[in-house]
């Protein structure tokens, strides 16, 4: 079933719901909990696992063609700046992996392009785009290419 | 319908999609327009949404100018000879000279790059790849968006877009519904953006149980970049140009970094190199293409579909030498924990380490898509300083409907853009966009009560459809009157899979197959003006269904247009076993008639404006 949750683990805060791309983690009504509404409609993305304050979301791989008695976890902490990753398979073998997943501090290094000093008529009929030709590292400016060049139909 | 609320919104530029291209879009758009108010709307939730919501291990379109690694013109010749010589060469460039500049960005922004200890610069894949800790990639790009936008909706999605009522080919912004609140949503826009991403599901997938949902291209990428536009008339191109991908078995793990970096490789059944032993019959179809390197993806496909029709299956990969390094090891792992976690989850359910075992692949099911090595999209134009007359009418990546724009999987013709080029094309048609609205000045669009009203009464119709033909009935999903959205969408796959070459016929169409796949196409069509839906969230999944079923017949009508086989290893044309490059080195366009729904086609001219002095190396 792809995903399913834990019922002694989930407390209905709707993380999950609201991160879900394929919009399928929903809160049941009856149990205040999340639930899985169409598994075959998951892609497996973990973005409901990892959003999940009480780890209540687990994976179980599809029905159709995995075995059981394996497990994939997760835990990603914003703060550290890593992610870690705990690998079980179906015949008890682990393996484990952390990567990074940003290099700074959230929110402080995507500038607010309001404030940037208001670019010139000139700049707007360019080629250019915002930051360039700094941004693009060379100092022959932006590539061109001559129009004269241009050759219709087979070429190979 | 009285009692559901309609919310409007006015906006200077409207964003239909925040993915890679609509991000790209929203965050470029503030830079330009300064005082124009930007709004991006969203189907799911911009921090996770789109094909990069598990993020990924590789940005796979890099120049590396500054180290002189390749040149724009590089990467023309590389895309042209990856699509058999058929792409847009000046949306190509153009979005190959803009690159670097936005990969850049990602870097200051706190994107995780790897680097050659040696060097200090971007840690390669390939030619073309660089490697990065992409877990967090949508989160970050998705916070440039929401720094630049006026307003960010998520959870709504669009299903039409609206015009002017002054000039008919002219937009004047979207509609849609919430599928949390219910709500119609209305924004009227000077310009629009498509940015909604390409399509899965069109064909019948692999795995048709609970596992259907793990397809290579994500399950949400509905087709709304095609259908949209298609809707109201404007061109697209090239939408016979499916792509089928080589992907790990079952979890369709990327193969890339595995060849690329981890110079794995692949073997049959039994033990042997079975690609050059379809050389010669390749060459027969293609000629010379064959030839050229590196191979193109198709043609490594059709070797691959050869050898398992041949009884040479199953096709491994060799992991298990590059897999005693534990360096290695560890790439291969996080790669697919990076971007395919369902990879992992499969090995590990299946007993499957790939350093004592070699993996099995297997080619997908077809998916439509603009951003990957296909080009399947809308027909917009190039930059005025690259483009000839053909493929230039005054805004870079405008559409041939006034006003409406389109980036990443929604543009035609420019292959190979991937996540950076796709968010490049973004932050070209959000430029070109505040273009066009300052040079609009004061003239005014207008969209009036009743085109709005009229989509709410469609948009909510499958609700109406679901209560009146639920009451006819005792329980169950059969129904005399209706058909869910999950019917609807199994009856698609089956035609197009059977009738349009999808996995069931090893790829295979012709003439007769895909006329009478057109006519049960239509019939389909008919039906989902009945489809129902129970609730918000299958209202959801019927505007999708009705998206991938537009896309679906754009995709028919041209691949019965092209009388040969292209892409063979993508889709072959029984009828016409060989590429033509005599009839056929040409693009072709289709319209589809907003008010009697006929498609017409016809073949555009195609430019070479890059030469291929230089070797096509990979
Ligand atoms: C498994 C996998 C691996 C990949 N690996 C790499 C890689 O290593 N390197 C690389 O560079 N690229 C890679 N790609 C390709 C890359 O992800 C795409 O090229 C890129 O995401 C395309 O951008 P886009 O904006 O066109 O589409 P998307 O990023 O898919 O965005 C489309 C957005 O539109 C929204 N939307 C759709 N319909 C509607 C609607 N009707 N209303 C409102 N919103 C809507 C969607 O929710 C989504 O957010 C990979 C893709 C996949 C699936
Ligand atoms: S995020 Fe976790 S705890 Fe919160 S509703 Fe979802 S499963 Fe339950
Ligand atoms: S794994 Fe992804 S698609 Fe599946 S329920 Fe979680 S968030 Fe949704």
């Amino acid at each position: 079933m792809s995903t399913f949750v834990y019922m002694t683990r989930c407390d209905g805060c709707g993380h999950c719901v609201d991160i879900c791309p394929s919009d399928i983690m929903h809160i049941d009504e009856t149990i205040r909990r999340a639930v899985n509404i169409e598994p075959n409609f998951c892609w497996e993305c973990y973005s409901c696992v990892k959003a999940c304050p009480q780890n209540a979301i687990d994976v179980r791989g599809y029905a159709d063609f995995a075995p059981m008695g394996h497990s994939v976890r997760v835990l990603r902490e914003e703060e550290k700046g890593t992610i870690s990753w705990k690998i079980k398979f179906r015949n008890g073998t682990t393996k484990d992996f952390v990567s990074p997943i940003t290099t700074k501090p959230w929110g402080k290094h995507i500038p607010k392009l309001a404030e940037k000093e208001k670019p010139s008529k000139e700049a707007l009929d360019s080629q250019l785009l915002y930051s360039e030709p700094k941004g693009l590292n060379i100092d022959t400016g932006l590539p061109e290419m001559k129009k004269e060049k241009f050759k219709q139909g087979v070429y190979y | 319908m009285g009692k559901i609320k309609t919310v409007y919104e006015d906006c200077d530029i409207l964003v239909v999609g925040g993915g890679m291209a609509g991000t790209g879009a929203t965050f470029e758009a503030r830079y330009w327009g300064r005082d124009l108010k930007i709004v991006c709307v969203e189907k799911a939730n911009i921090d996770r949404s789109g094909a990069v919501a598990q993020g990924l291990y590789a940005i796979n379109c890099y120049m590396g100018m500054q180290w002189n690694e390749n040149q724009p013109e590089d990467h023309v010749r590389y895309a042209r000879n990856d699509l058999m010589g058929l792409v847009r060469e000046d949306l190509g460039y153009d979005m190959a000279r803009h690159v670097d500049s936005t990969v850049h960005m990602f870097d200051e922004w706190g994107l995780p790059m790897m680097r050659d200890e040696k060097t200090g610069r971007y840690l390669r894949e390939g030619k073309w790849q660089i490697m990065i800790h992409g877990e967090s990639y949508k989160p970050i790009v998705a916070e440039a968006a929401k720094k630049s936008a006026d307003k960010i909706y998520n959870r709504i999605m669009i299903t039409h877009l609206l015009m002017d009522e002054s000039n008919q080919n002219r937009v004047g912004g979207a509609v849609g519904f919430n599928m949390r609140t219910g709500d119609y949503h209305v924004f009227r826009a000077k310009s629009v953006i498509v940015a909604a991403g390409g399509a899965s599901h069109i064909f019948k997938p692999r795995a048709v149980g609970e596992g259907m949902g793990r397809t290579w291209y994500a399950p949400w990428s509905n087709g709304s970049a095609y259908a949209l536009p298609i809707a109201v008339g404007a061109k697209m191109t090239q939408m016979e140009n499916r792509i089928v991908l080589t992907r790990f078995k079952d979890g369709y793990g990327p193969v890339g970094a595995y060849f690329l970096h981890l110079k794995t490789y692949t073997r049959n059944g039994k033990g042997e190199n079975y690609e050059k032993k379809w050389y010669e019959q390749t060459k027969k179809l293609v000629g010379e293409y064959i030839d050229h390197h590196p191979v193109p993806t198709c043609l490594r496909n059709h070797a691959f579909i050869e050898e398992v029709k041949a009884g040479g299956g199953p096709i491994h990969m060799v992991t298990t030498e590059a897999f005693q390094d534990p360096h290695l090891e560890v790439i291969g792992w996080e790669n697919f924990l990076g971007m395919t976690i369902g990879q992992a989850v499969v090995w590990a359910s299946q007993n499957i380490d790939p350093k004592y075992e070699d993996p099995e692949l297997t080619t997908s099911e077809p998916y439509v898509m603009g951003s990957h090595a296909t080009c399947s999209g809308a027909w917009v134009s190039g930059p005025e300083d690259l483009s000839p007359p053909e493929y230039f009418w005054g805004y870079n990546r405008m559409l041939t409907v006034k006003g409406l724009f389109g980036a990443g999987d929604t543009v035609g013709g420019s292959a190979h853009k991937f996540s950076s080029g796709s968010f490049t094309e973004g932050r070209l048609a959000a430029k070109a966009a505040v273009k066009y609205i300052q040079d609009l000045g004061n003239e005014k669009i207008e969209v009036n009560n009743k085109q709005c009203e009229d989509f709410k009464k469609i948009i909510y119709q499958p609700l109406e459809n679901y209560k009146i033909g639920r009451n006819e009935i005792t329980a169950g999903t059969v129904s005399p009157s209706y058909i869910l959205p999950i019917q609807g969408l199994q009856r698609l796959q089956k035609i197009m899979d059977e009738y349009c070459g999808g996995i069931g016929v090893n790829y295979m169409t012709n003439e007769n197959l895909l006329k009478k796949g057109i006519e049960l196409l239509d019939m389909l069509q008919e039906d989902l003006e009945h489809i129902g839906a129970e609730d918000y969230h299958q209202l959801m999944r019927a505007w999708e269904l009705k998206h991938r079923a537009l896309t679906s017949q754009c995709v028919a009508e041209h691949t019965l247009f092209r009388e040969e086989t292209r892409w063979p290893g993508y889709y072959y044309r029984g009828d016409h076993m060989k590429l033509d490059d005599e009839n056929w080195h040409c693009l072709t366009l289709s319209r589809r008639d907003p008010k009697t729904g006929k498609f017409t086609m016809e073949k555009a001219p195609l430019y070479h404006i890059v030469d291929e002095k230089k070797n096509e190396a990979s």
